[in-house]
């Protein structure tokens, strides 16, 4: 731990050290699942565009995620998607004044977490067709 | 000018950063949305569906509007993420430089999705 030149008390930046709020896993959350979502887009824009080449390609591209190790890839970049949407949703409540406070911002965190949990589960039956 | 240097935000200010990741927000999120029910309303869709929803007009201008929105979206919370992170304290003396060279490889990417995007969209 580094000691502080000014005053000599301990100072603690080392976030290793530190014990995360919740707030915090969720904001960790929403900036990883936004990275993982800037590779989604150029996935997705391939498929997007297989899928209009012609009605060959469309069959094709229908086979390719039906298969198991694409739908897996899919649910990757589903999952992300629900939890950065969720969170981004919150991110618009709180800038209208709601849930700004110490425990509003736990409670939001929270709901974050489970709203997109439930939304992953729903994607994960719709994908497999539990 | 705020205190992370703002030269390379989208919008030179934090403020119109701000506004612009909101409003992308929402217009990606309306588009996912449509996307995601249109998929679900249609099981047994068919190529002719498909192919048709992309060739009407008002789909192709939701579609480039989106996708211009979300690349915007996309420089905004990249660049965000990488001032927080790629910094001179985090990674030493040359993460200024790196950081750079890393904003204009994924600028690059985002202007080559542009480009590919609006091309798929309007050969249609």
């Amino acid at each position: 731990m580094k000691i502080s030149s000014v005053n000599g008390r301990p100072v603690n930046l080392d976030i290793n050290t530190i014990d995360l709020p919740i707030t915090a896993y969720a904001s960790i959350t929403h900036r990883i699942t936004g990275l993982v979502l800037c590779a989604a887009v150029l996935v997705l824009l391939w498929f997007l565009n297989k899928s209009l080449a012609s009605e060959a390609d469309f069959i094709e591209v229908q086979q390719i995620l039906s298969s198991t190790p694409i739908k897996v890839l899919m649910f990757l970049f589903l999952a992300p998607f629900w939890y950065h949407l969720v969170a981004g949703i919150r991110h618009l409540v709180m800038d209208m004044g709601i849930g700004e406070s110490l425990e509003g911002g736990r409670l939001g965190a929270k709901i974050v977490f489970i709203v997109s949990a439930i939304l992953i589960a729903i994607t994960g039956v719709w994908l497999w067709g539990a | 000018m705020g205190r992370v240097t703002s030269i390379a935000s989208l919008g030179r200010n934090g403020l119109y950063d701000w506004v612009v990741q909101r409003i992308s927000a929402l217009v990606i999120a309306a588009y996912f949305l449509f996307i995601v029910f249109f998929l679900v309303a249609n099981p047994d869709l068919s190529y002719e569906q498909w192919h048709g929803l992309f060739s009407c007009l008002w789909m192709k201008v939701f579609s480039t509007i989106s996708l211009l929105m979300l690349l915007a979206h996309v420089w905004i919370g990249v660049w965000s993420v990488l001032t927080d992170y790629m910094t001179p304290r985090l990674m030493g003396s040359k993460a200024n430089i790196f950081r750079l060279i890393v904003e204009l490889a994924v600028l690059a990417v985002v202007l080559i999705v542009a480009v590919i995007g609006l091309n798929i969209f309007w050969s249609l």
